[in-house]
């Protein structure tokens, strides 16, 4: 068909998006560029370096850099692991106990993490701990961060769950499998692909907090981002630059392997 | 959010005798460790500050009433109206205003040409909006500091090609805090609303060139209102979480750019805390979150029906 003009076409959107892009890539690349500068001052240029790596792992901070990266790990890999079963779990109820009264309670109150603005869940969580005599530490920082992890790992999970057609429960519980079955060797393999991309997002927001875990997290104890925060207070250093795009590194892996994890979820389920 | 409501095809009630319990967890969970704290927050915005951060157990509105009123240092000389908290809020809602306008701006025409692409590039386009959102917050506030400090990489590109004569004053000033922001959230204001065009029905289009409309008449008066949810849904997405900043505003910006979010911060930092006062803040911060979302979910129910 002739038309006067492409009708999806018009003029500048590519421009617009190209800057779009250059405004979110630009403070990174230049950062990752500089991290590699061999100078410590951070504003000349003095050569390709891979100096302030070797800082990051072994200069007079590196010790702190370390136990703060263990600590941010190792809260990550909790909380997501409680949230994302708790939120398994809740999507079940949700998605397949039928019509109820309150189901809209109780999406608002799974989604309640994701409506408070973070910094007033950083007041109200801290003002709770400290009014039930609960010690800030790493064990307040994990708790915190399963709440907010909760609905994270909510959305890709009842997602998946909702994609999956009911007959292939029914024939399981028409072959006298038990839920407990029904779930684990039907449902569970089929939601697979949700599950795991859930777990991904929740870890990578638990690593990425700062605000809240700055509120609750007590004295002594630092993850990436508040030793990070601390760092920059006082000026940006060259190993920061270094141990940024570390962490940058390591989230876009992440996130490149969730993106492969979701296509291959689209995929029809395997019939082998 | 588009879960939880059930698609019809796939509505089963296969667990349905269990889903007290399979709900159980993030009922607890999420009840007894934010709901029951937000509740405890209400409370002690009406409770009396203790010198040393904390509270005394007395109820007090000396919270609410500082925001609007000051009473001198003793509290009781004759009440003046206190513009400075109600500048700090003016000045965060106009911030998360104008920070929800830019991305719109970008955010728009980029979501619009992400969703005309052939279906085998679209994801790669999608892919790259996204990536910026999964790196830390924090990192890229950092990054956009070190770009647009007074001797950083921006000044000096401009200052070499001969834009500017001296380096411009980015930093400390309220246009940092807005790229910041804008910065920060735009690629909430994409997603939401290629969902929408990905959607649209291009035939509608086809039939309003074929009704001889000019090109930009086919986009305000035919696309813009059916993706209208996705446009809504993305300034939300962006005007809520500006709103409360807390990075943007305290690397990028100074005492002249206080926001909402440092406000509280300082509250709850250091022995010149004021619990109640903070707790306050919070209150005043969720209920203008609230609104906005209550507006939202009025406006897509009647949307919808």
């Amino acid at each position: 068909m002739n038309r006067r003009f492409d009708i999806k076409h018009y003029q500048g959107f590519l421009a617009i998006t190209c800057l779009c892009l250059f405004i979110l890539y630009a403070p990174l690349i230049i950062v990752m560029i500089y991290s590699f500068n061999d100078s410590a001052s951070i504003t000349n240029w003095g050569g390709f370096s891979l100096r302030w790596y070797a800082d990051v792992f072994t200069g007079p901070e590196s010790e702190k850099f370390k136990l703060a990266a263990w600590n941010s790990l190792s809260i990550a890999v909790m909380a997501a692991t409680v949230a994302t079963t708790v939120a398994t779990a809740a999507a079940i109820g949700m998605i397949r106990g039928g019509q109820f009264r309150g189901k809209s309670a109780s999406f608002a109150l799974i989604s309640l993490p994701i409506m408070v603005p973070e910094i007033v869940t950083a007041v109200a969580t801290l003002i709770f701990f400290s009014t039930i005599g609960f010690k800030l530490g790493t064990l307040s920082i994990l708790v915190a961060h399963i709440v907010f992890c909760i609905p994270f790992a909510y959305l890709p999970i009842s997602a998946r769950l909702q994609g999956i057609e009911a007959s292939y429960e029914e024939a399981a519980q028409d072959l006298y499998a038990d839920r407990w079955r029904t779930f684990r060797y039907v449902l569970m393999p089929i939601m697979w692909p949700g599950i795991l991309s859930g777990f991904l997002l929740a870890f990578i927001i638990s690593l990425d907090d700062f605000i809240i875990t700055n509120f609750i997290k007590g004295a002594g104890i630092e993850t990436l981002p508040t030793a990070i925060f601390g760092s920059v207070k006082q000026g940006i250093k060259p190993n920061i630059m270094a141990l940024s795009t570390l962490l940058l590194l390591f989230s876009i892996a992440l996130v490149t392997l969730s993106y492969f994890i979701g296509k291959r979820g689209q995929e029809p389920y395997p019939t082998d | 959010m588009a879960a939880g409501t059930g698609s019809g095809r796939t509505v089963s009630a296969t667990f349905s005798p269990v889903r007290g319990w399979l709900l159980l967890p993030s009922w607890l969970v999420i009840g007894i460790f934010l709901l029951v704290p937000v509740l405890l927050m209400l409370v002690y915005s009406f409770l009396t500050k203790e010198f040393r951060g904390g509270v005394i157990w007395e109820f007090s509105l000396a919270a609410y009433d500082q925001f609007v009123f000051d009473r001198g240092l003793f509290g009781d000389d004759p009440p003046k109206i206190e513009w400075a908290y109600i500048t700090i809020f003016v000045r965060s809602i106009l911030q998360a205003l104008g920070a929800t306008v830019l991305c719109l701006l970008i955010g728009f025409p980029t979501a619009y040409f992400i969703a005309t692409r052939p279906a085998n590039t679209r994801a790669i386009w999608l892919f790259l909006v996204t990536i910026p959102y999964w790196v830390n917050l924090l990192i890229r506030t950092v990054s956009m500091k070190f770009l647009i400090r007074d001797n950083g990489p921006l000044n000096e590109a401009l200052l070499a090609i001969g834009v500017i004569d001296a380096p411009l004053q980015l930093i400390n000033t309220n246009f940092a805090v807005q790229l910041g922001l804008f910065y920060s959230y735009l690629p909430f204001m994409v997603l939401p609303i290629y969902a929408s065009v990905e959607r649209y029905n291009f035939a509608l289009s086809e039939a309003a060139s074929d009704l001889y409309a000019p090109k930009w008449t086919i986009l305000r008066s035919i696309l813009l209102p059916v993706v209208k949810p996705g446009i809504i849904a993305g300034c939300i997405l962006v005007f809520v979480p500006s709103l409360g900043a807390f990075l943007a505003p305290d690397l990028l910006g100074g005492a002249k750019t206080f926001m909402i979010g440092s406000l509280i911060e300082e509250q709850f930092k250091g022995n010149a805390g004021n619990w109640p006062f903070g707790a306050a803040a919070s209150m005043i911060l969720l209920s203008m979150v609230l609104v906005v979302l209550l507006f939202y979910a009025r406006a897509q129910s009647r949307e919808q029906t």
